[in-house]
């Protein structure tokens, strides 16, 4: 069994800061949860009409099968997209919300 | 908005005087399509780069087109006219060896000589439940009881007495593991005097239908006999081993040996028959056979136990559409990269192709290599959707634009070299005869659509480049690169076949000039079919970072008997070519590079004329920096010219940036750019003998820093003062007092 993981806020607070770069070597561990998730239901970002903008979209696993569209929110910002996934992402793999002040 | 149509060329470049075809499909039920030639530049809408840049140049196709769907028949089988001596059969025995990989929900078809209604003829098949399965067109069907096993040999025949309606099915699996999968066998009556060649087509790994070959087998079949008699299940084997023994020599049909002209894509039947037959589809050749014994690594050396033929139900090697128009080439039409744009009710499809200088009139001294090779090997990626790690080698979430919407629902457009086939083993055949929805403007995971930074960066600069194909390159070899003195590569020039690194090294050895503007780049060798061009080949052999492996036993190409794998396995690292190699990938930000000390040798001057600073390319539409995703090394001891010089050197790369797992002797912790000291690009030069020079960057987002702030930026004077010089005629000189370096 894997070596738990505590929800610890700072780590969220570090990854809304930084979505890409340098990370400590806790929340790099958090990270490879995260993004070796299966693939049905994973998230990713599509860019919207050939612009800096994005929706986000799941994953299906499957050939064939039409992949979700999450249309209601466009990013324009790539970090901020990361981050509403990560939110997502936390709140399932810890069965929490963070808290809205995470900063 | 969502594409509507699909396209592809049946060649990939084309000099004036030559006809080029287009092939069209509209996939949402268009009445008509608009038809205009562009020429295209930057390939990328990117907000701070030059955004797509595509000329609209009059052309004789022009117009408006009645559109249709163009359907596409994909999986693999092979086909026999069977002739007389199929249309006479009524008792038969049919016998193969088969190592089945996948259960579906389907049957899947190993031997038929059904007609497509399944009124005469025979099917001897693999039922959804793995079970060996026989019919007859009268009705008389036989199943086996127990499945058969995934992976195992097993010998499967069937037979039927015409005189006495008798029908006989079997099973002989080459390892019982000890009883646990014992032999099987069933028998039945089925009407007298039947005629068993069908509409005297015989079909290995599909059958016929109405609406083409359906119901494909996924497996290796091999040693397929046909014989004019019902054999005793006791001579199966014998059959199978020596099917040309003198006891058969009155019955014997058929008996194909696949181990056989490899390279086509024909079956070779052994009997006095000679009922040859061809591929649908280059399912994989010089695959291990049920009798390999693992004492020869290279079918060359026993292509007697590599007899096997890996189908699939997912192979394709061409769509075969119609043609929908035709451009001769016109003498007045620059050598450059172009589409033909298809307008229809959504996005526009652009279906790219180049076009050459006339032969032996080159339009400049330099000419720009496409890397077609790397844009076919990463045809149709959706890789996404499949892997749940993905994500985690690029560091980021995955981003898809719309094309990968319209690819997703549409499996019969084929794969990517980088994909496994619906049973798990992996697609080593990839081709261009289809629609690439990745080789077009505005897509990711594309070397082509970042090639087009370089060329904006040649048209915003006003330089005279002419384009030419990795095809071209396979094709003409060293003839081709004489017409010039420079040839630069694109950003990701990795894969790459013996005839293109012999006619670069023999151009680099007699004063040619070569600029190296990726990473990643001469990584993996491939083969180009000696009949069918633009299909090639790939086997992932026993290193690299891979998303599959070959079988092993099976790492030499069928289409020319060369080891496949990574180029640094084959004993030619890219070093010994273009001074750096891959080490290592990450592709969440992009760094930048630092000048060294070496840089400051009068050798290099040129290279820095007008830069300021030691900070090169710390900006860029990729990752934000000019050193990423893909990063090569000098090295020493993978054959980097001892005199070369690296000039700047990239740092600062976070922990995704991670080394290849062939530099990692034993599995251990320091792998990414903090910690493992190989995590680094070396932007390399040296010269060569006769007067020519290597100039290499060594990273993928080199390309994409170009268009930063206008193309005003270090990244671009660095590129534009190595242009320059190198077709430049003076000749560079080969040091003479270069002193090997310090381990």
């Amino acid at each position: 069994m894997a070596w738990p993981i505590v929800p610890d806020p700072q780590l969220a607070a570090e990854f809304k800061k930084t979505p890409l770069g340098h990370h400590s070597p806790a929340l790099q561990r958090l990270l490879r949860v995260f993004r070796t998730l299966p693939v049905p239901g994973k998230h990713a970002l599509l860019r919207v009409d050939h612009k800096r903008a994005w929706v986000i979209v799941e994953f299906n696993g499957r050939k064939g099968e039409p992949l979700k569209v999450h249309g209601d929110r466009v990013f324009t910002d790539w970090n901020e997209a990361e981050w509403a996934v990560f939110k997502l992402r936390w709140k399932a793999y810890f069965n929490a919300d963070l808290p809205e002040d995470v900063t | 908005m969502t594409r509507t149509l699909a396209g592809y060329t049946d060649r990939i470049s084309a000099c004036p005087g030559d006809a080029i075809a287009f092939k069209v499909s509209a996939e949402d039920g268009s009445a008509s399509y608009t038809a205009s030639l562009v020429r295209l530049h930057c390939l990328d809408s990117h907000r701070d780069g030059p955004g797509l840049q595509e000329e609209t140049i009059p052309s004789s196709f022009d117009g408006v087109y009645p559109a249709r769907h163009q359907p596409i028949a994909i999986g693999s089988c092979a086909i026999v006219e069977g002739g007389p001596p199929l249309g006479s059969l009524t008792s038969f025995s049919v016998a193969a060896m088969i190592w089945p990989t996948l259960q579906k929900q389907t049957p899947q078809a190993i031997v038929s000589t059904l007609d497509p209604r399944a009124s005469s003829g025979f099917c001897l098949s693999v039922a959804s439940d793995l079970c060996l399965s026989f019919s007859l067109g009268d009705g008389t069907a036989l199943t086996l009881p127990r499945p058969l096993l995934l992976r195992e040999w097993t010998l499967v025949a069937a037979s039927y007495d015409a005189g006495s309606g008798a029908v006989e099915l079997s099973a002989l699996p080459l390892n019982s593991h000890a009883g646990f999968t014992p032999a099987q066998s069933a028998a039945a009556s089925a009407s007298s005097h039947l005629a068993s060649g069908g509409d005297g087509t015989f079909v290995i790994a599909a059958r016929s239908a109405d609406s083409g070959m359906q119901e494909h087998f996924n497996g290796k079949i091999d040693s397929v006999r046909l014989l004019s008699r019902a054999l005793p299940s006791t001579e199966l084997r014998r059959l199978i081993a020596e099917p040309l023994a003198p006891d058969h020599a009155s019955d014997l049909v058929a008996a194909w040996d696949f181990s056989l002209r490899m390279d086509s894509q024909a079956i070779v039947d052994s009997s006095s028959n000679r009922l040859d037959g061809r591929l649908v589809n280059m399912p994989g050749r010089a695959m291990k056979g049920w009798n390999w014994s693992s004492r020869f690594q290279d079918w060359k050396s026993a292509p007697q136990e590599y007899g096997a033929i890996h189908f699939h139900d997912d192979d394709l090697s061409d769509c075969n559409w119609q043609t929908d128009f035709t451009l001769t080439i016109p003498d007045t039409l620059p050598s450059g990269l172009y589409a033909a744009k298809l307008e229809g009710g959504g996005d526009p499809e652009h279906v790219v192709f180049v076009v050459r200088a006339p032969r032996g009139k080159p339009g400049g001294k330099a000419v720009f290599l496409a890397s077609t090779a790397t844009y076919m090997a990463y045809g149709n990626y959706r890789v996404m959707n499949r892997s749940n790690l993905y994500e985690m080698y690029l560091g980021q979430l995955p981003e898809l634009v719309e094309s990968d919407l319209f690819l997703n629902t549409r499996p019969e457009y084929g794969d990517s070299l980088y994909a496994s086939h619906n049973d798990g083993s992996g697609m080593s055949i990839g081709t261009r005869l289809r629609p690439i929805v990745n080789m077009r403007p505005n897509t990711t995971l594309s070397a082509l659509n970042d090639d087009g930074w370089i060329l904006a960066w040649v048209k915003a600069m006003s330089l005279d480049v002419d384009i030419i194909t990795d095809e071209d390159l396979h094709e003409e070899g060293l003839g081709l690169l004489s017409d010039y003195s420079l040839v630069i590569t694109g950003n990701h020039p990795e894969y790459i076949s013996s005839a293109m690194w012999d006619g670069l090294e023999a151009f680099l050895s007699r004063g040619g000039r070569l600029m190296y503007l990726g990473g990643n780049g001469f990584f993996w060798r491939v083969a180009y079919h000696c009949e069918v061009k633009g299909v090639m080949e790939l086997r992932r052999a026993e290193d690299g970072s891979r998303p599959w492996e070959s079988e092993v036993g099976e790492y030499y190409m069928s289409f020319n008997g060369e080891y496949g794998g990574l180029w640094r396995r084959v004993g030619r690292p890219p070093q010994g070519l273009v001074g750096v190699g891959f080490t290592a990938s990450g592709f969440d930000i992009s760094s930048y590079y630092r000048r060294t000390e070496e840089s400051r040798d009068a050798r290099a001057a040129f290279i820095f004329d007008g830069v300021d600073g030691e900070i090169i390319g710390d900006f860029g539409l990729a990752g934000g920096g000019a050193a990423g995703q893909e990063i090569d090394r000098y090295d020493r001891k993978l054959g980097s010219p001892p005199h070369a010089l690296v000039v700047a050197r990239s740092e600062d790369h976070t922990e995704e940036m991670m080394i290849g797992k062939e530099d990692l002797p034993a599995t251990n912790y320091i792998i990414g750019g903090t910690e493992n000291p190989l995590v680094h690009a070396d932007m390399t030069f040296f010269e060569t003998p006769n007067g020519g020079a290597v100039f290499s960057t060594g990273s993928i987002t080199w390309a994409a820093s170009l268009p930063h702030d206008d193309f005003a930026n270090n990244v671009s004077r660095i590129t534009e003062n190595v242009f320059r010089r190198f077709v430049d005629p003076a000749p560079f000189i080969y040091p003479s007092n270069a002193e090997e370096r310090p381990a």
